[in-house]
């Protein structure tokens, strides 16, 4: 199914199950343990061995040699694979750096050997006893030292580096009221609860994966690709994946690892990245150095906007593309952006939870609180005051990660200032507003106390592209009347089990218990997969499309002429006809197939989801520790397919969003070039007692330029600007203004009130 | 070196020899083949592998299975089935307590105990008077439940489905 026009009445309208908070069609399995995650696969194939990963002990440079005689002659090992004896391997077209380093070494923490053996213990006892030489090269760790020597990127997956409309300078050299500030953003690990995972087995040269990847083609594509052999031999198994938020994107280490032990020791093999390993041989979002400038009337009115990124990467790497929502957010006819890359030693960076957005708005959200107050203007008001209908600069393109940037050629666009699909970005701050009670804030910062915590209220715009990919599926209806539906599509936590249940069970008008949903095995139809928010809308969108032919040849099977054909309640029926799906079906099963796929709507329009979050904060006045007291998000982004599961990944965003603004930092050892707090005890996320009680408003909205589901992305938009939200509350509660996430409390204590 | 250790597994009685460095996390997971208690660091830093040895809530992996001989071990298993859920359960899936999933058998693991232990006038850090019994409010739910981490952030949700279970169980 092609979508190319704007949608109009269809199936899904009827809402009697979409739109619905129905509990997840997983839940029981997952609350009761009995879901099964990828290392636990003892059910699949016998005979299973494990393997350990040993991690390169240098961030640069050579291995001299590696001693595997004590490991070899140590119990229980079955086989050692190295890149000496792994045979030619190529790379994945989604890796940076290799996933099996030697001689060579290009990041700490690097997979440089897999022990195999009978037992876990075993093969970790195994690991400890590989012997490696090095010779350490001379790296470079420290972004802000190596920000001068950034260049321009040839190309960013995320669009072009740079913008310029009009003539920024001259604007804001003329601009009456004047903002330049710098901001930082560290480097942050996705740290989700289940560690990369795979089981590995060979038939012949045939090769099955039970892994944990958001993307199954994509795992396919570059496993094939690294060991040399056709896609057709790889199959990829992925039903429950333990979290994900862009880790799992991409084929990693203790896949390829799992293949080459497996092969090696001519038996399957189970590999888990131990926790220590995963945020230096993985990928990370990396740390970022914006500036902003702002100039605008004395009355309010932006007229010009700067906003600039530096961020670093692997040679071959990305940029962080933090500027690109600056392109799209506020009015002002004067403008330039500009990302520029330096060349780090670091693990690789790659995409975390809204990559672009998150990072962008963390400085872009203070920096239009600075300047409402620079104004003398409510933040809210500031906000509004500068809204936009129509892109004021060069929209940007799909972020990294994203299928459709491989496409060429859709650079130039007709209209140099589309008009959105939807953007109802002011009214979230509206019924935000009114909601969090944001009349009782007093202007003034630093002039709220309740006891020893001084209180304060933040807002920030929350803003997400809503991007638009293929996806196929696959649905069937049985001798019974079940519908089954199949798709290589994951959940991740995102709910799409569940929606996408929902979605055959509207189109199919069956109750949501008729519906059974296999997701996440390349052996079925390929789906957009999960990232970048476009799994929800994109799925389902695909799922619809399945279930229309479906119905289409159920019509014809059963014999009914008419366009008149209504499916509802189990039933087929056309004027006095009626059967039942099972007797349409007439004893036997039938099988439809279809993707979607759209036309340029993207192009014509903008498409975006748009929020509001509101954050108060109480700050100890003696110890400046800051604890979150209310959260509230107010999102517009279509069509709300399960106001339950959306909620979820909405104050899962958030909670994230704390994260970065209070406490989340991979520290950077700058002499050898590693992360150290590469665990869950160093690396801090937020926990129970980290959160408050979290409200969610869905504005009423439906995209019909965004495919039949009238849906968009919301599970990213989330966390966009969560961070600079409580930013803007810690200044209102204390008057200290912290440039530099995370804001600990060393960099408010100097700030804070004497204490009497 | 292997030896043997015997003890109950939500109520059936276990022997198994094993080499003795295996934790008790993977001799549920790799040898009683029991999966729903889950690997998440094997370092005692996220709660996953919660499970409780007689009443009490323990990092399973952070602890050897042949330190458990003779024990009463539960697991998520042990709880409820997707068929008759324990209360806990159903009130996390009724409250969307969970996303991914894998920090969840954990949870419910540590929530189930802890209301014992406040119930059993255990206080935390957080209980204001020691010599009054504890009582279940926002603020002790989340002092107690704060070693299991949930990366997807479930925390709000987390924290109305225990607080539900409190309600209907007091």
């Amino acid at each position: 199914m092609k979508f190319d026009t704007p949608a109009t009445t269809n199936p899904i309208d009827q809402l009697k199950v979409v739109g619905q908070p129905v509990d997840r069609i997983d839940g029981p399995r997952k609350t009761t343990g009995t879901a099964p995650y990828a290392y636990e696969r003892h059910d699949v194939v016998a005979n299973q061995a494990y393997g350990y990963i040993v991690g390169s002990a240098i961030a640069k440079g050579r291995i001299n040699a590696v001693d595997l005689a004590a490991a070899k002659a140590s119990p229980g090992v079955l086989a050692i694979v190295t890149a000496e004896n792994a045979g030619k391997l190529g790379q994945g077209q989604f890796n940076t750096a290799k996933l099996l380093g030697g001689p060579e070494i290009q990041h700490y923490h690097q997979a440089i050997a897999i022990v195999v053996a009978e037992t876990f213990e075993q093969a970790r006892a195994g690991a400890n006893l590989v012997r490696v030489s090095y010779e350490r090269a001379e790296g470079a760790f420290d972004l802000a030292a190596a920000k001068d020597s950034s260049t321009k990127p040839e190309k960013s997956s995320g669009g072009p580096t740079d913008s310029a409309v009009g003539d920024f300078a001259g604007a804001f050299a003329a601009a009456p009221v004047q903002f330049d500030a710098t901001y930082t953003t560290p480097d942050q690990s996705h740290a989700m609860m289940e560690p990369h995972a795979s089981i590995a087995a060979w038939q012949g040269d045939k090769l099955t994966l039970w892994t944990s990847n958001q993307m199954i083609a994509w795992g396919v594509g570059d496993m094939a690709k690294t060991l040399g052999i056709p896609k057709e031999h790889v199959r990829l198994i992925s039903p429950f994946i333990g979290g994900g938020f862009g880790s799992k994107l991409f084929l990693r280490s203790d896949a390829l690892m799992a293949a080459l032990g497996a092969r090696a020791a001519r038996r399957p093999v189970k590999v888990t990245l131990q926790r220590a390993l995963i945020m230096n041989n993985t990928t990370h979002r990396t740390a970022t150095i914006q500036r902003i400038r702002l100039g605008a009337t004395k009355d309010g009115k932006l007229t010009a906007v700067a906003h600039e990124s530096w961020s670093g990467d692997l040679p071959g790497g990305d940029v962080e593309t933090a500027v690109n929502q600056t392109r799209l957010m506020y009015a002002g006819a004067d403008r330039m952006t500009a990302m520029r890359l330096a060349v780090l030693d670091l693990p690789e960076g790659n995409a975390m939870r809204a990559p672009g957005e998150a990072s962008g708005l963390m400085a872009l959200e203070i920096a239009m609180d600075e300047m409402a107050e620079k104004l003398g203007l409510d933040p809210i008001e500031f906000r509004v005051l500068n809204d936009t209908q129509v892109v004021p600069d060069h929209p940007a393109k799909p972020e990294s990660g994203d299928p459709q940037s491989k496409k060429d050629g859709d650079q130039e666009q007709s209209n140099p200032h589309p008009p959105f699909s939807q953007r109802q970005f002011v009214e979230c701050f509206r019924q935000g507003a009114q909601r969090f009670g944001w009349n009782k804030r007093r202007a003034q910062p630093g002039t709220s106390r309740e006891g020893r915590w001084l209180v304060g209220m933040g807002v920030a715009g929350a803003f997400r592209n809503n991007l638009l990919t293929k996806s196929a599926a696959r649905v069937r209806v049985d001798r019974s009347g079940r519908v089954t539906v199949e798709t290589d599509m994951t959940d991740i936590g995102t709910g799409s089990y569940t929606v996408i249940a929902q979605t055959a069970a509207e189109v199919m008008g069956v109750p949501l218990e008729q519906v059974d949903v296999r997701l996440g095995d390349s052996s079925f139809p390929v789906s957009c997969g999960s990232g970048g928010q476009w799994g929800g809308n994109n799925s389902t969108a695909g799922v619809y499309a399945a279930c229309m032919k479906l119905r289409a040849a159920i019509a014809r099977k059963a014999g009914f002429e008419s366009d008149n054909i209504v499916f509802a309640e189990g039933r087929v029926s056309s004027g006095s006809r009626s059967v039942t799906l099972a007797e349409a079906a007439g004893g036997q099963e039938i099988v439809a197939e279809d993707h979607i796929e759209y036309g340029d709507l993207d192009k014509k329009y903008q498409q975006s989801t748009f929020g509001a979050h509101f954050v108060e904060v109480a700050v100890d006045a003696a110890t400046g520790e800051t604890r979150v007291r209310r959260m509230l998000a107010v999102c517009a982004a279509g069509r709300i397919l399960n106001p339950k599961t959306a909620r979820s990944q909405v104050i899962g965003a958030m909670t994230m969003g704390v994260g970065a603004a209070l406490m989340e930092k991979l520290a950077v050892d700058q002499r050898r070039g590693f992360f150290v707090n590469h665990d869950l005890a160093g690396y801090e996320v937020p926990v129970h007692a980290d959160i408050p009680h979290q409200e969610v408003i869905f504005l009423d909205e439906t995209d019909p330029i965004s495919s039949p589901m009238k849906a968009k992305g919301v599970g990213e938009l989330g966390i966009c600007g969560v961070a600079a939200a409580v930013a803007n509350a810690i200044y209102h509660a204390t008057g200290v203004r912290v440039r530099d996430y995370p804001i600990t409390l060393d960099k408010l204590i100097d700030g804070l009130p004497e204490v009497a | 070196i292997l030896t043997k250790v015997s003890f109950t597994v939500n109520g059936k009685p276990c022997a198994l020899e094993l080499d003795t460095r295996t934790t008790l996390l993977d001799a549920l997971r790799e040898h009683l083949r029991l999966t729903g208690t889950k690997k998440g660091c094997d370092q005692g830093q996220c709660g996953a592998c919660t499970v409780m040895a007689g009443d009490r809530r323990i990092n399973s992996c952070l602890t050897l299975a042949v330190m458990h001989q003779g024990d009463r071990i539960t697991t998520i298993e042990g709880l409820g089935t997707p068929e008759n859920l324990h209360p806990m359960q159903a009130a996390f899936v009724k409250c969307d307590g969970y996303q991914c999933g894998y920090c969840t058998p954990g949870q419910i693991c540590s929530a189930v105990a802890m209301l014992a232990e406040i119930k059993a006038g255990i206080p935390s850090h957080v209980t204001t008077d020691l010599m009054a019994p504890p009582q279940l409010n926002l603020a002790e739910l989340r002092e107690r439940m704060s070693g299991n981490i949930c990366r997807c952030g479930a925390y709000s949700n987390i924290a109305e489905a225990i607080t539900d279970v409190a309600g209907r169980t007091t």
